[in-house]
């Protein structure tokens, strides 16, 4: 009886929580749509979630590339149709990829940041003062933040295609001896624009994901996550956990959506 | 001004408030004393509405702060200051950004007007020549004034004040104190101090209230509370008393 009892608390637990998790979301996006927009801050943001992490893309981007010439080049290769080497590179980084691995990028350098940031402005009480002032918290804190990530992820997966497509033209035409007008030729006829809007809408929503989870997180430091600096390492470590593994599942949504 | 009927509130089945009823005047400072975890905080975040009654009202202004959501609770936050315990600074922002930030926020001001204005307001609590710090850089004495000047920027009708003179040397706590008092006399706010500076804080309020067993235990005068022979507020206020004319004593023996 004391099992079932725990385990329905347990559960009730679960479910407000996503619940809260849902009307956060709804809230973020409503104060969207409600002037005045925090200008400054919203660039500051792209500064930080586009413009900083432009470099942890590009590396692994380019690495990515290179390591999808190589794989694709010798699997290719036993069945003879090394000219499609092009079509894979671009299609894997375009429609699976790009959006995933950048979106984990900025999970990992820009989200827990976010999620520390606010935890610890929620523990040493900034965000009860913000509210006291008269000013909301979504407004500054939270809507920034997801209009940042939907201007900077799908810039930075693009950033992240393009470099791992050279990445694949370094390794596979310069080093293992595709043809380069082969290599670029032939993407051009099997990837076509469906394919960059689905890494496009990929990205967009993964953006979200990352805001949505990270900001929730940080926001609720102290009340859902243990307190001080317990807490907050608690929110950063749960953040990146779930935000990954969201992404990772809304990948597959997606993608059987858009097949 | 401030009325609060019945209030009541748990935490993970704890009852912490167990009926607390309370009621200041307008113009009126009351302190609100009692043990550590006794619910002060939590009393005074019901009354600025950051956390709702289980039961019972908070009527500020004859406004029930349970109903209020949206542009009337921000209405009414206006006319609002706290003093958070910590300081609660913006900590990316420099003393003069915290100060500026609601005027910033809340008004029509230019950035000229707005400089003068902090500047002002930074003067009045002591902490000329800090303006370009961050709240990292400063003691914690000075966080408490930088917060008191910010919560002040506005004007407020209605001071909160959530233990601002704990974590800090006797010295610097009178001096905190004694800038409550004169702020209250410049701008003749409502206020409630929230504080175990016993007997310091009898010195700048006009009433005391002792929060005891989630309920209002004593409400009175200070020299009355002082004199009191009900033993719960005789342990409480005697002990804090005679604990520091021990620690006075001791001190004076050790220099002589």
């Amino acid at each position: 009886m004391n099992f079932i009892r725990t385990l329905g608390a347990a559960t009730l637990v679960y479910v407000r929580r996503m619940g809260v998790m849902g009307v956060f979301l709804l809230k973020t996006f409503f104060y969207v749509f409600i002037p005045p927009l925090k200008l400054t801050r919203i660039l500051k943001q792209i500064r930080f979630i586009g413009l900083q992490s432009s470099s942890v893309i590009l590396l692994t981007g380019g690495f990515t590339g290179m390591v999808l010439g190589f794989q694709g080049f010798y699997s290719l290769n036993r069945f003879g149709s090394d000219a499609f080497l092009g079509p894979m590179v671009g299609l894997a980084l375009i429609k699976e990829l790009g959006p995933v691995l950048s979106a984990l990028m900025v999970t990992g350098r820009a989200g827990s940041a976010i999620t520390a940031e606010i935890g610890i402005m929620r523990i040493s009480e900034q965000v009860d003062a913000l509210e006291l002032m008269g000013l909301n918290p979504y407004r500054y804190l939270i809507v920034p933040n997801l209009l940042a990530v939907v201007i900077s992820m799908p810039l930075l997966t693009a950033i992240f295609d393009v470099v791992g497509i050279l990445g694949g033209y370094l390794v596979g035409v310069k080093m293992l001896g595709v043809s380069g007008g082969i290599y670029f030729g032939e993407m051009t006829s099997y990837v076509d624009i469906k394919d960059i809007m689905e890494g496009l809408y990929k990205s967009l929503t993964f953006g979200v994901i990352i805001i949505w989870v990270c900001c929730y997180k940080g926001f609720y430091t102290g009340i859902f996550t243990g307190f001080g600096a317990e807490g907050v390492s608690k929110a950063t470590t749960q953040a990146v956990v779930m935000s990954s593994v969201l992404i990772l599942v809304w990948d597959y949504v997606m993608t059987s959506l858009l097949f | 001004m401030i009325k609060i009927d019945d209030l009541h509130k748990k935490f993970d089945g704890k009852d912490v408030l167990r009926g607390v009823s309370l009621e200041v005047r307008k113009g009126e400072v009351i302190a609100l004393i009692g043990g550590s975890g006794s619910g002060k905080s939590v009393f005074l975040k019901h009354v600025v509405g950051l956390m709702k009654p289980d039961r019972g009202r908070v009527i500020v202004d004859g406004m029930d702060m349970s109903d209020l959501r949206g542009r009337d609770l921000t209405k009414l936050r206006d006319r609002l200051g706290f003093l958070f315990q910590g300081g609660a600074l913006f900590d990316s922002m420099t003393v003069f950004e915290n100060v500026a930030f609601p005027l910033k926020e809340k008004t029509l001001m230019n950035n000229e007007l707005i400089r003068e204005r902090v500047f002002n307001e930074l003067e009045h609590v002591g902490l000329e020549g800090s303006e370009y710090k961050y709240p990292s850089q400063i003691s914690g004495g000075m966080v408490k004034r930088a917060a008191l000047a910010r919560a002040l920027v506005m004007d407020p009708e209605i001071m909160l004040f959530d233990e601002p003179t704990t974590g800090l040397d006797p010295v610097i706590g009178a001096a905190i104190l004694s800038l409550i008092d004169s702020c209250h006399k410049r701008l003749s706010f409502t206020g409630i101090i929230v504080t175990h500076e016993i007997p310091k804080v009898f010195d700048i309020v006009e009433r005391v209230a002792m929060l005891h067993e989630g309920i209002i235990w004593a409400d009175d005068t200070p020299e009355k509370l002082m004199s009191s022979s009900e033993p719960i507020v005789n342990a409480f206020v005697g002990e804090s008393i005679n604990g520091i004319i021990r620690h006075q004593t001791a001190n004076t023996m050790v220099q002589g």
